[in-house]
């Protein structure tokens, strides 16, 4: 494998230069909150763009506002300044373009795995045997034939994560939202997911922006990585992963992976360090109750 | 014991009624022993024997019929209202500041002692008695909706909102569903409460089936008739808890 360059480049704050055939336009978002201990910005000036087929990994320490983010680019946040905008279309709640997929576990435990799948064709009003069908082609897409009449209670957690990505995708949304969707899966089975993420988004050219903490996972995934900063969260660095494709998880062993993910280590740790301390110094504050 | 004997679905049916006829033996012991007083306690062979009496002469199935009957329909209105109550109170905030608090002491309440201002509401019949059976299972119901309903994970809140959900649907397709087991709790609290209560009024004011034959029983110190119909009370019990659960499978297989 050729050595790849490790291209980065720092993001500057305010709006940024829009992408023209940008299917995702997130345009200087900043999201405070009003706490007991005063107003706190949780993002600031954020801006971003995600072009079709692209994948996407934003990465940050705890704290700086990546959920947030992920909540308002979804729609389910209001009250920030900025804009979202999705094929041009300015998202002001939750957008049928845009499917997301949670870090909590959210499958529906009353429902089998194929109705999981089939919710969001059972809500757009499509007929049963027709629903039936397309979730089927969604679950075997996720790697789960044979476990349609499965309820989520005698799933893994991976297989549960996968049905969650199953019945996202059977919405077929322009722009697939991940909230570190494999945080709470041990790190094997998070290798081995990443690559059946891999191999969905090779055959559907599905674009995806991914909010991690996950640095492994995010050069797995991704065609660019955004890192951001401790509170408030900023954009710190855009880094372009030249890594080719089609990928598997046998990239982690590259030279170049390494570098990649020695060189968004160093712009994280700063960050990480940060966070901690500042969590640490609340702690104490607070006689150790967070 | 071998592990695949314990393993067996059988087994712990067969452990709780074994149990159960173990106990049952150990009072007769006790009582034939003189360590429980008979005139107290009848034994439970004497209280076996009084069966056929029971249902031959005391009419016990019409009158089994009768409170069985009267919980159906103290245990629909309970639902019916319980649950749309409970529904109200997370629905509407003020409402539920305003109110739960006083629905929580009315579920805790003694509410048997009512019965005299409903005799004189409905008059000394049935529908009394499915009234009271129907106050008393009323808060229970309320309270474990708007428990289940409140404790709906967020995420699968989320889920909704992002496929676009009416407030509708968003109640149908995932909160009701997401509250079902609390909801059945309370169901079977409620209707707990109100077979209590239907078969405690029944047994106060002389009128109707199983509680009213228990009175008569108990006036005639026939101890053995007495536990006889107190059993066919546990039977309706266990008709309840045996619909519930068949009810909550049907509408929530797992989870």
């Amino acid at each position: 494998m050729a050595a790849a360059t490790v291209l980065t480049a720092a993001v500057p704050p305010g709006p940024a230069a829009a992408t023209a055939n940008a299917i995702l336009a997130v345009d200087n978002i900043t999201k405070r909150f009003e706490t007991p201990e005063g107003v706190v910005t949780a993002v600031e000036g954020v801006s971003l763009s995600v072009t079709p087929g692209e994948f996407v990994s934003i990465i940050g320490p705890s704290g700086c506002g990546k959920s947030t983010l992920f909540n308002i680019i979804g729609g389910l946040l209001d009250g920030y300044d900025g804009t979202v905008k999705v094929a041009g279309d300015l998202v002001r709640g939750p957008h049928p373009a845009i499917g997301m997929i949670f870090q909590e576990e959210s499958t529906f435990p009353w429902r089998t795995v194929i109705d999981n799948v089939a919710f969001p064709l059972e809500i757009a009003g499509v007929a049963k045997s027709e629903r039936y069908d397309k979730a089927l082609h969604f679950v075997s897409l996720v790697g789960l034939d044979g476990f349609e009449r499965r309820y989520p209670a005698e799933l893994s957690g991976g297989m549960r994560q996968r049905v969650s990505m199953a019945r996202t995708l059977a919405a077929q949304p322009k722009i697939m939202l991940m909230d570190e969707p494999f945080a709470a899966l041990d790190e094997q089975t998070r290798l081995l997911l990443g690559d059946k993420v891999l191999q969905i988004q090779q055959q559907l050219k599905q674009t995806t922006l991914l909010i991690t903490h996950n640095i492994t996972e995010a050069v797995q995934l991704s065609d660019r990585i955004f890192v951001m900063t401790y509170r408030p969260g900023k954009l710190k660095r855009m880094v372009k992963i030249d890594l080719p494709r089609p990928r598997t998880s046998e990239i982690v062993s590259s030279e170049a992976f390494g570098r990649y993910v020695a060189q968004i280590w160093g712009d994280l740790r700063e960050e990480a360090s940060r966070g901690m301390r500042a969590d640490e110094s609340a702690k104490l504050h607070h006689g150790g109750h967070s | 014991m071998s592990a695949s004997v314990t393993k067996a679905r059988w087994f712990p049916g067969v452990l709780g009624f074994g149990s159960f006829i173990g106990a049952v033996l150990l009072v007769e012991l006790f009582i034939r022993l003189g360590l429980i007083n008979r005139f107290i306690v009848p034994l439970p062979s004497d209280i076996v024997l009084a069966f056929p009496r029971v249902v031959i002469e005391e009419e016990v199935f019409r009158r089994f019929l009768l409170t069985a009957g009267e919980a159906f329909s103290a245990s629909i209105l309970v639902t019916v209202f319980g649950v749309a109550g409970g529904v109200l109170l997370y629905q509407f905030r003020l409402l539920r500041e305003a109110t739960e608090t006083w629905v929580a002491a009315v579920a805790a309440a003694p509410l048997v002692l009512i019965y005299p201002l409903y005799l004189v509401i409905f008059g000394r019949n049935a529908t009394t008695i499915v009234m009271m059976g129907f106050t008393a299972g009323l808060a229970p119901v309320m309270l474990k909706t708007l428990e289940g309903l409140s404790g709906t994970r967020r995420v699968l809140i989320n889920v909704g909102r992002s496929f676009n959900l009416t407030p509708w649907q968003q109640f149908w397709k995932i909160l009701f569903p997401a509250a079902l087991p609390t909801i059945f709790v309370g169901m079977r609290l409620g209707l707990i409460f109100s077979l209590i209560n239907i078969v405690g009024v029944e047994f106060l004011i002389n009128f109707g089936g199983l509680g009213q034959l228990i009175n008569e029983l108990a006036e005639r110190y026939d101890l053995a008739g007495t536990y006889a119909a107190i059993s066919f009370v546990i039977l309706i019990s266990i008709c309840v808890f045996f619909v519930t659960e068949r009810l909550e499978r049907w509408l929530r297989p797992v989870g």
